[in-house]
């Protein structure tokens, strides 16, 4: 029990944090939150390939991965799987095949709310 | 004396109420709200891929996967209803910087502009902002690929 809290308090902590530091991004420099979801997956990417990031999902597990840089995570990860088990090809088929359900659902879920629902006039 | 002391009062007085009127820093604040939303997000998608791994018997990164894609679900219709906005609106990088950011960043241009179409609309719309962030997470990745294909 006391365990799983610890847990839950690292997934709060750290993913807060990479929070708190897109914010300060934000109000700081000129990123606006398009730039921002495009450094944090790109970072994303190449800490994972270099294996800082791997150690941060173990720490903190949703914590890491659900902020978008986990998206570079898993990516950089499923193409380096890949690669290792397809040569050459695995370079091109890893990243996709590894990030297939959050994309589709994004793709999938996006378009029946943009046709569903009318954006609320702005007040 | 009466009154030095009356006159020490409304000092204290005159600084409580400079402390109370006084805005906190924006950055501050703005650092406090996304952390706390940030962090309650990623803990909710904890408990998600708990739940995959003890009930759906899912491994890490399909229960990851899963978590990814209520996260996204939940989104989108937040998004639709309107609600989403307001939350964003108070949490700043709280919600951009988890996957709801990417997702939300797809639903609302594509709602904006469907009056454009359903297909130059809707259709195109939904990657104004996922288009890049694709580009440039794949590239980056198939990039790392092909390093470690040629250099091992």
């Amino acid at each position: 029990m006391g365990a799983a809290i610890w847990m839950y308090l690292k997934v709060f902590l750290v993913g807060g944090l990479l929070c708190v530091l897109g914010e300060v991004l934000i109000l700081k420099t000129k990123f606006t939150p398009a730039r921002i979801l495009v450094a944090y997956i790109t970072a994303g990417v190449f800490l994972s390939a270099v294996g800082l990031y791997g150690p941060l999902v173990s720490f903190a597990g949703a914590g890491a991965t659900v902020p978008l840089t986990g998206f570079g995570h898993a990516l950089a990860q499923g193409v380096l799987h890949a690669v290792q088990e397809n040569g050459i090809l695995g370079a091109f088929t890893g990243g996709l095949t590894a990030t297939a359900g959050g994309i589709t659902a994004a793709i999938f879920f996006g378009f029946i709310a943009a046709v569903l629902f009318r954006p609320k006039p702005k007040t | 004396m009466q009154n030095s002391s009356s006159k020490q009062d409304r000092i204290a007085e005159y600084k409580a109420l400079i402390a109370r009127i006084t805005p906190k820093s924006k950055l501050a604040v703005g650092c406090w709200r996304a952390f706390w939303v940030g962090g309650l997000i990623c803990v909710f998608g904890q408990t998600l891929i708990d739940y995959g791994r003890a009930s759906l018997k899912l491994n890490q990164s399909q229960a990851s996967a899963f978590a990814s894609i209520v996260l996204v679900f939940l989104t989108a219709a937040l998004t639709g209803v309107g609600v989403f906005d307001q939350i964003a609106k108070y949490a700043g990088a709280g919600t951009v910087v988890p996957i709801t950011g990417f997702a939300n960043a797809m639903v609302s241009p594509a709602m904006e502009f469907r009056p454009e179409g359903f297909v130059l609309g809707t259709g195109a719309k939904l990657f104004t902002i996922a288009g890049p962030v694709l580009v440039y997470g794949i590239s980056a990745s198939v990039i790392v690929g092909l390093i470690s294909y040629f250099v091992r």
